[in-house]
């Protein structure tokens, strides 16, 4: 009779933390929060993702590393990674984590908060501090906008705050 | 997923299919009609906002395919590009061609125009996605809530185009009054579910049309209240209703031209 062994989530959460986003390679899936479940059955995986923006062409490539990353492991048998909308992804579910790590990448992370108005502040994601324009709402992807800091005269995107609130 | 295509009645399915293909037809012409200004825009900044919120479009149209797809109507893609105009049912606003000229020769592309269509739609497209966050149909409800994240973002933008211009010179504002009289001649079937309006309804996928009329008034009222203009009148019964398939040639052409594309190379990711 062989046992096989069953597939550990520690080993998966492993993986995922090396799945990369292909625009920022300092930010994992699980740094941004885009994993939703992983669910183990024997030696069979089933995870389901976040989307960030619905439009982002980043999305197919992290589905296609995600199952090729779990792949790998020796134990997996089968990988089936899907996409879902429920519970939606919000610019919250960023980790601690994943803010460091978007500030090494030079993009300041989303604001916890929107201000009563609606409108929302981040700080420089070089120098720190809040002496910081808006150039562009939108940047090179949807998913960050365009700022100005006037302290270190830098340009530096950040991550736009998404909530079901908005 | 709570309801299932086995058991959905006919009736139902009937009319979640077809206000599908209105959102989908209608984000994915309004996607098209915004990427014709790449390189067009006023400056640069413009350039990358405008590809943006069509990338964002394009990804709407996108679910709301997948979902048909899920419902077995075909596949997305297909649905996309190799359905005839009759067959769609887009609004007429939304298949409206830029300005004169081609994008390949000679644009002569009225700004005036995509900030006010872009505007009203954006508004309109908002009230639809509220509503549908509560509809009875699960799988549209979530596709609605992310939607409704994304448009946030969209309507800022347009918002603050359609204050600045019509804040401007004079010559600007002319421009801007002349399309929003285009803009609302072809506003009539915007809010329109066409023939299925009762199934539509009464399946409780989303608001009525009169409910949603109202609702966008009051969206687009404290801009207008602010520039000290009266909210235009939304026409009673369109001239010609795009979600009956009732279109104009510049579908046709619109079609041709994103059918092209997809027959050189259907495979490629679009
Ligand atoms: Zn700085």
């Amino acid at each position: 009779m062989t046992a096989s062994i069953d597939v550990s989530i520690e080993r998966i959460f492993e993986v995922l933390m090396n799945v990369k986003d292909p625009e920022i390679d300092s930010v994992s899936i699980i740094d941004l929060g885009m994993v939703g479940e992983v669910l183990i059955e024997g030696n069979k995986v089933k995870i389901t993702l976040l989307p960030t923006f619905l439009g982002c062409p980043a999305l197919e490539f992290i589905k296609t590393n995600t199952v090729n990353a779990v792949k790998k492991l020796p134990e997996v048998g089968s990988v089936e990674v899907e996409f879902v909308f429920h519970p939606p992804w919000t610019s919250d579910r960023i980790t601690e984590q994943g803010h460091v790590n978007l500030k090494k990448f030079g993009i300041a992370p989303p604001p916890r908060y929107f201000k009563e108005d609606g409108s929302w502040h981040v700080d420089c994601a070089y120098c720190g501090s809040s002496y910081v324009s808006m150039e562009n709402i939108f940047g090179p992807t949807a998913c960050r906008s365009i700022f100005y800091c006037k302290s270190c005269k830098n340009v530096f995107e950040a991550m736009k705050p998404v909530s079901t609130l908005m | 997923m709570s309801m299932t295509e086995n058991s959905m009645s006919a009736e139902y399915k009937e009319a979640i299919t077809s206000l599908l293909f209105q959102l989908a037809d209608d984000d994915f012409l309004y996607a098209f009609r915004g990427s014709e200004w790449l390189g067009l825009a006023p400056h640069i900044e413009e350039d990358v906002a405008s590809s943006s919120i069509s990338q964002d479009s394009m990804g709407h149209a996108a679910m709301f395919y997948q979902l048909l797809e899920d419902l077995g109507a075909g596949k997305a893609d297909d649905l996309a590009h190799l359905r005839s105009a009759q067959d769609r049912s887009n609004s007429i606003l939304i298949e409206r061609v830029n300005g004169e000229g081609y994008y390949m020769e000679t644009p002569n592309y009225d700004w005036a125009y995509q900030v006010v269509r872009s505007y009203f739609y954006t508004q309109a497209k908002r009230v639809k996605m509220d509503s549908l966050c509560e509809s009875s149909y699960r799988p549209i409800a979530e596709v609605a809530i992310k939607v409704k994240m994304e448009l946030y973002y969209h309507k800022l933008h347009w918002e603050t185009w359609f204050k600045q211009l019509m804040s401007s010179t004079d010559v600007a504002k002319k421009k801007m009054n002349d399309a929003i009289t285009l803009v609302m001649n072809d506003f009539g079937d915007v809010f329109s579910f066409g023939n299925l309006k009762q199934k539509i309804e009464s399946n409780n996928l989303l608001d009525s049309e009169e409910e949603m009329k109202k609702r966008w008034l009051a969206s687009i009222g404290p801009v207008f209240d602010a520039l000290q203009m009266e909210v235009p009148a939304i026409p009673n019964h369109p001239v010609m209703n795009g979600r009956n398939g009732e279109h104009t040639k510049d579908l046709d052409e619109a079609l041709l031209t994103l059918s092209e594309v997809y027959k050189l190379d259907p495979v490629a990711v679009w």
